[in-house]
């Protein structure tokens, strides 16, 4: 397998200048965080508010870059702040949100949407881009009567797809997910995941999958890092880590999600008669 | 299929129409702003029809009729339905006429500061850094003189005339495009459609104009309605200076000027044309306001 | 004898394409000392259905019921003096964002005081007393300081407590919790829903857990009312409802759950249910 995405130790520190009364201070958000992910694979990327997985998001896509450390993507090191950033990197990386109802331009029909990487990134001439938006909308679930639709009339869920049919529209070879079901409802989650699943069999799809949902991540995800206040405290298999996490703030974290399963409702139930 | 399941339960109406009907439902519902709009399209009919509609020419002087009172006073004329004025022209034919004077002052004044004032606010608030300080100083600038006054000043430049005045009002009106652009542009440039769209490769141009530019219209729109009116005024009051329009020019406000010396006794020469102003300015505000109830969906309820 | 009681609430806003109906003929009980969770999707009306017994909804919305009594009196019929009354003493409600429900401009302490002294005319030394010993009591540490603080000076989860001691101040009947954890990490809402159990326990609240969340649910709730699109598909009580839910729409939920999957892929909500005729009726 070739190993799609490497990080070596990346750090990224920010810089909050002094006003009249504060001093200058610097946050270190990444504390020096390695791993590699596999062609067709997904990590997952775990932890709370605040842990640096958002910040490590926005390096992974070539957003920020980082203040330290070496980024691999398809075995080329890439230093934005160097001028690396080719149209051709720019392509092999895409992203898609949180927040279905902010990643999407509202004054921009969904065919636009999708067909501006297109007008961006190559010379597609207009029929052929068009012909290429619609593909891939029915490829994420939605139909041809949407292309001329604007985002505002679409669904959360359905929303989701469009930003997931925009982040294809280039090929890309490694998806960043930031949290990409967690404003979804509960039905529509099922789907979205379902789709990400789908496409990630047919194109290869190297994901990384940033989430604080830890039934989410054990569904979804090959290998998963634990992070707490920008160290990346576990890493390993999905099963190694489920089975048997080593730091106690994975312990914490496992211990403090909801069970949702019936032997712990009447162990609680239990419990309470006893009090 | 549980997609095709999923998708049509969602609306499935055309979009502009749908979009316009909820536009006009809650500007609608605002029944001084609708009032404006009615009137405000009848000044722009006004103003294409004045040929047509105006019974004489706005300059031909009637030697014979000189300061006649409006139709339904005592030595009114029926030729001359609001009176003359005191070279003997006809005022309605005048006020007719200054519709357009008035209107193409707010259309090219609006269109000047708006178009001037989107462009440096979306740079400004794009770039930020010593860029925004430097515009921003300058417009501080211009905002802390009285408008009039530095309107004024720049038409004692230019040189007395209504281009030119069009020109110092438009001035005068820019920094507050800039600012209201500027913010705009500010807390948009972080949401996470502008990202996307710079993750897909786009660049500044097309970041700052083609995709946040559009989401900062509505304030624009109201904030341009707003200073259509005030463009009308400020213009009516450089001509009411002499250093607006010239006569015999049938503007408002140069109208007004001419016929200061009759204010005790020949009532009409000098209201109608300042009812003429008040009565446009206040349309124009209330339709302003009714713009801002439709598009700021911060005011809006349900 | 049930301390709020509903029966067939309708509530109906008015909107720019004419009326949507958003809750449609709920009824529901809550007992004494009792945890009812209501889950739901969004859209489901499990929100507003609250907010609606409480008289909280604009003006827009249009509130009718065939019952809604809280401890046996009308709240439907009763002058808006008089639910003030009960509202925010007997029945009091804490909501998702709990940055967002606190006043930026006033210190917490402030905050909780002015309830106490509403509700309750208690002296200044007598407020200052109980604020301590209610930030006590939901585990804000250091109170007798914190009561100093601004709401941007504490973290999400501060915040809740705080919002949680307003709520517990007057000793209320009934406590709403909208989402209460939706906004927080997961340690910390275990945390606070620890918190909330713990004095739903001491104080023999009666606990409305409004949530979308299944894990919260079977965490938390003694009976479950079910909702979907304004209606309510199942009441069921809690070990039922997850061990043989009633409802197809109850089961699609539990089974799109990703904890409990099974295969590659998830099932998904209206694979499962689409052919429910009582549900082609809901989901109109």
């Amino acid at each position: 397998m070739t190993v799609v995405l490497e990080a070596r130790n990346l750090v990224r520190d920010y810089h909050i200048p002094g006003g009249l009364m504060k001093k200058a201070k610097t946050v270190h958000a990444l504390k020096g965080v390695s791993f590699s992910v596999e062609q067709g694979k997904t990590l997952a990327i775990v932890g709370e508010s605040g842990c640096g997985k958002s910040t490590l998001g926005r390096i992974l896509t070539l957003i920020d870059p980082a203040t330290s450390g070496d980024l691999l993507i398809d075995g080329n090191k890439i230093d934005i702040t160097k001028g690396d950033l080719t149209p051709e990197m720019r392509r092999k990386v895409q992203i898609v949100f949180q927040n279905p109802y902010g990643s999407l331009n509202p004054r921009q029909k969904i065919g636009d949407i999708l067909t501006e990487p297109l007008i961006i990134n190559t010379k597609t001439p207009a029929d052929e881009r068009r012909e290429r938006g619609m593909a891939m909308l029915k490829k994420v679930g939605l139909d041809e009567r949407h292309y001329n639709r604007y985002p505002h009339m679409f669904s959360g869920g359905q929303r989701q797809r469009i930003a997931i049919a925009r982040a294809l529209m280039l090929n890309p070879k490694l998806l960043v997910l930031d949290e990409p079901v967690s404003a979804l409802d509960l039905s529509v989650q099922a789907q979205v995941l379902n789709l990400l699943a789908d496409l990630q069999d047919e194109f290869q799809l190297t994901y990384v999958f940033i989430s604080h949902d830890l039934s989410v991540v054990r569904y979804i995800a090959d290998d998963v890092m634990v992070m707490y206040f920008g160290e990346a405290v576990e890493y390993g298999s999905r099963d190694e880590v489920f089975a048997d996490p080593k730091h106690s703030y994975t312990k914490t974290l496992f211990a403090a999600t909801p069970r949702a399963d019936v032997a712990s409702i009447k162990a609680r139930l239990a419990k309470k008669q006893a009090a | 299929m549980s997609q095709a399941a999923a998708t049509s339960a969602v609306s499935t109406d055309p979009s502009r129409r749908a979009r316009l009907a909820e536009f006009w439902y809650y500007f609608s519902e605002n029944r001084g702003a609708v009032i404006g709009l009615v009137f405000f399209l009848f000044l722009v009919l006004l103003a294409i029809f004045a040929p047509i509609i105006a019974p004489h020419d706005p300059t031909a002087q009637y030697r014979d009729a000189v300061l006649i009172p409006p139709v339904w006073q005592e030595g009114g004329r029926a030729e001359f339905l609001l009176g003359t004025d005191a070279v003997g022209r006809d005022m309605l034919s005048r006020l007719i006429y200054g519709t357009q004077f008035s209107l193409f002052v707010g259309v090219i004044v609006t269109t000047l500061s708006l178009v001037g004032g989107i462009f440096v606010g979306v740079i400004a608030g794009y770039f930020r850094g010593w860029v925004d300080t430097v515009i921003m100083r300058v417009m501080d600038i211009i905002l802390a003189f009285p408008s009039l006054l530095l309107a004024l000043v720049l038409v004692a430049v230019l040189g007395p005339g209504l281009t030119n005045a069009m020109i110092a009002i438009a001035l005068v009106f820019q920094p507050h495009f800039v600012r209201l652009t500027r913010a705009a542009v500010m807390s948009e440039k972080n949401r996470d459609y502008v990202i996307a769209a710079k993750v897909a490769g786009a660049g500044h141009g097309r970041l700052m104009f083609k995709t946040i530019l559009p989401n900062c219209m509505a304030p624009l729109i109201v904030q341009a309605t707003l200073s259509f009116s005030s463009a009308i005024l400020d213009a009516a009051a450089l001509g009411f200076l002499g250093m607006g329009a010239q006569p015999p020019t049938p503007e408002w406000g140069t109208m007004l000027a001419e016929a200061r010396e009759f204010i005790q006794s020949k009532w009409w020469v000098v209201t109608l044309p300042g009812v003429a102003i008040l009565i446009t300015v206040l349309a124009i505000n209330l339709m302003g306001d009714g713009l801002r109830d439709a598009l700021d969906p911060k005011l809006k309820r349900s | 004898m049930a301390l709020l009681e509903i029966e067939n609430l309708v509530v109906e806003f008015q909107t720019a394409t004419g009326p949507f109906r958003a809750v449609d003929g709920v009824s529901m009980k809550v007992h004494e000392k009792e945890v009812l969770a209501i889950v739901g999707e969004s859209g489901s009306g499990k929100s507003v259905s609250m907010l609606a017994a409480m008289g909280l909804l604009p003006w827009t919305a249009k509130v009718t019921a065939d019952k809604l009594t809280f401890n046996g009196r009308d709240l439907l019929g009763m002058s808006s003096a008089e639910r003030k009354k009960i509202i925010g003493k007997d029945i009091s409600m804490i909501f998702q964002e709990p940055v967002a429900s606190l006043n930026p401009c006033f210190t917490v302490g402030f905050q909780i005081e002015e309830v106490l002294r509403i509700h309750l005319g208690l002296d200044k030394a007598q407020r200052r007393k109980r604020a301590i010993e209610l930030f006590e009591a939901v585990g804000i540490p250091d109170p007798a300081e914190r009561l100093g603080h601004y709401p941007h000076q504490m973290s999400g989860g501060q915040c809740q407590r705080v919002m949680i001691a307003i709520a517990i101040a007057c000793n209320p009947k009934l406590l709403i919790a909208d989402e209460p954890t939706t906004a927080l990490d997961v340690t910390i809402q275990k945390q606070i829903l620890d918190l909330l159990m713990r004095l739903q326990a001491e104080h023999g609240m009666g606990l409305i857990m409004i949530t979308h969340n299944m894990g919260v649910v079977a965490e938390t709730a003694d009976r479950v009312v079910v909702q979907y699109k304004g209606r309510k598909m199942e009441e069921a009580d809690v070990l039922s409802l997850f061990e043989s839910p009633k409802s197809n729409y109850t089961r699609a939920l539990l089974a799109a759950l990703p904890d409990n999957a099974t295969g590659d892929r998830l099932p998904t909500i209206s694979e499962l249910f689409v052919d429910d005729p009582s549900l082609q009726g809901a989901a109109r």
